[in-house]
């Protein structure tokens, strides 16, 4: 069995910077990450930026992990990377089990973990919704920003959130026709500026709008989609077809969170955080002492806000390990405070609703 | 139309096999699970949990909220015997 002090579970953007600021406390840190890179979901953002610049505004996405890296590189001698690990489970007694690629079993029992896992595409519900073709916009990106192909040539995007409208825009970019964007909602969820970047490139939004069926026979040939009321329900007549090879669905994401709950943490179902989320209290430790958790495992956010919640868990968890540095009252303050900030206006409402009924002493 | 509509990609379990089983009074997921073995594949029900969850919250008349989530426990992925009979000798050394 192999000791750790900390075990941080996920390289993305949280677990990156949950691992700066615990090395940077002074604690032994052993990150597992199951892809055999570190960055998490960055790995395909290729767009800049929002927020300020304490959370990397201005940058790109694929440069963050870098940033964060070198960061973490200045405490090496408390850092340990295993790439290719993927949990296999969180025992009662503390044990984490992991698998290395497909051939090396073994167990971990650290001193205290922070699960920074991260979060899961929703899927849709329609007829045919398992056609060749129908991707969800993290494979999309995939497939585009890492690995240079093209998933089609004509696209229908479903959800026109932050997510459906950047990867518009890329497909754009990468020479593919969007033919529209739909979203349910009688509103654009993502940001008015992405929206009228598309928009001014002729891409129409439909809100109010959903997928009706697939149609094809060995891929996705026509999608049908329709206008719906305000109770989400099909209006009959209102149907409308788009020849496509590729539909992506892009309906958000919710939070991964099936190692918590094996672990006995005590989950709720927050429809404002995206699903089942842990009980917490400020530190982002869970009910099972010296079980953190950061990022959008505790509800989905930008990775702006899962940055921040991953150095705020780190400094808490160092903390609580022995390693409280002499500036930890006034960076606990300014992380909180930076959360603060990145919530402010009508999203951070919705979210700051959902950690009030998550949020203990 | 139900026929034709997957809710979980793994297991091949389609909408109308979950609604009928909730009509039948299965109205949690892990029953609908130990029927089905929906949500028992590569995925561990990621994708299908919260449909599942929102057709029994409809069937039902209750909050997502109130439906009772879906049981997790290890392994997460596919891990072959020998491995764990190979940690197992390990830790007895």
């Amino acid at each position: 069995m192999k000791q750790a002090e900390l075990v941080i579970i996920g390289g993305g953007p949280a677990g990156l910077c949950a691992a700066v600021s615990a090395a940077s406390s002074g604690a032994k840190v052993l990150i597992l990450e199951r892809n055999n890179a570190l960055g998490g979901q960055l790995v395909k953002q290729t767009h800049m930026f929002f927020g300020s610049e304490k959370q990397y505004a201005s940058t790109r996405g694929i440069d963050i992990p870098n940033i964060l890296l070198n960061e973490l590189d200045k405490y090496k001698e408390n850092v340990e990377i295993m790439t290719d690990c993927t949990i296999v489970g969180m025992f009662e007694d503390g044990v984490i089990t992991v698998i290395h690629k497909e051939d090396k079993y073994f167990k971990v029992k650290p001193e205290a973990v922070v699960v920074a896992t991260g979060a899961f595409e929703k899927s849709l519900v329609f007829p045919n919704n398992d056609l060749p073709g129908i991707y969800g916009a993290g494979a999309v990106q995939t497939l585009m920003n890492v690995h240079g192909v093209k998933p089609g040539d004509r696209v229908l995007m479903v959800g026109a959130g932050n997510i459906g409208l950047i990867v518009s825009y890329q497909l754009m970019q990468a020479g593919v026709k969007v033919v529209g964007i739909l979203d349910a909602a009688p509103q654009i969820g993502g940001y008015l500026v992405h929206a009228s970047k598309v928009r001014r490139m002729g891409v129409p939004i439909l809100t109010s709008h959903t997928v009706k069926e697939a149609i094809g026979t060995d891929c996705i040939e026509k999608a049908i989609v329709c206008e719906v009321d305000n109770k989400f329900q099909p209006i009959p007549g209102t149907e409308q077809e788009f020849d496509v090879d590729v539909l992506c669905i892009s309906v958000g994401l919710t939070p991964l969170n099936e190692l918590l709950a094996m672990r006995g943490c005590e989950m709720k179902f927050v429809p404002q955080l995206s699903g089942s989320v842990p009980v917490r209290n400020e530190n982002y430790e869970t009910t099972v002492e010296n079980v953190f958790a950061a990022g959008d495992i505790t509800g989905v956010e930008e990775a702006s806000a899962a940055m921040v919640e991953g150095y705020l868990a780190g400094l808490c968890a160092a903390a609580k390990l022995g390693h409280k540095s002499d500036d930890f009252e006034e960076k606990k303050a300014d992380y909180i405070k930076q959360l603060d900030s990145l919530r402010a206006g009508p999203v951070g409402e919705k979210i700051l609703s959902g950690i009030e009924q998550i949020l203990v002493k | 139309m139900d026929e034709n509509t997957i809710i979980c990609r793994c297991e091949d379990v389609t909408l109308k096999e979950v609604r009928d089983l909730i009509k039948q009074g299965y109205v949690t997921y892990d029953e609908i699970k130990r029927i089905t073995r929906i949500g028992m594949g590569p995925c561990q029900g990621k994708t299908c949990g919260q449909l599942v969850m929102r057709e029994i919250a409809n069937a039902t008349g209750q909050k997502m909220q109130d439906v009772k989530f879906q049981t997790n426990r290890p392994p997460v992925v596919g891990v072959k015997l020998g491995l764990i009979a190979e940690e197992g000798r390990r830790d007895e050394e």
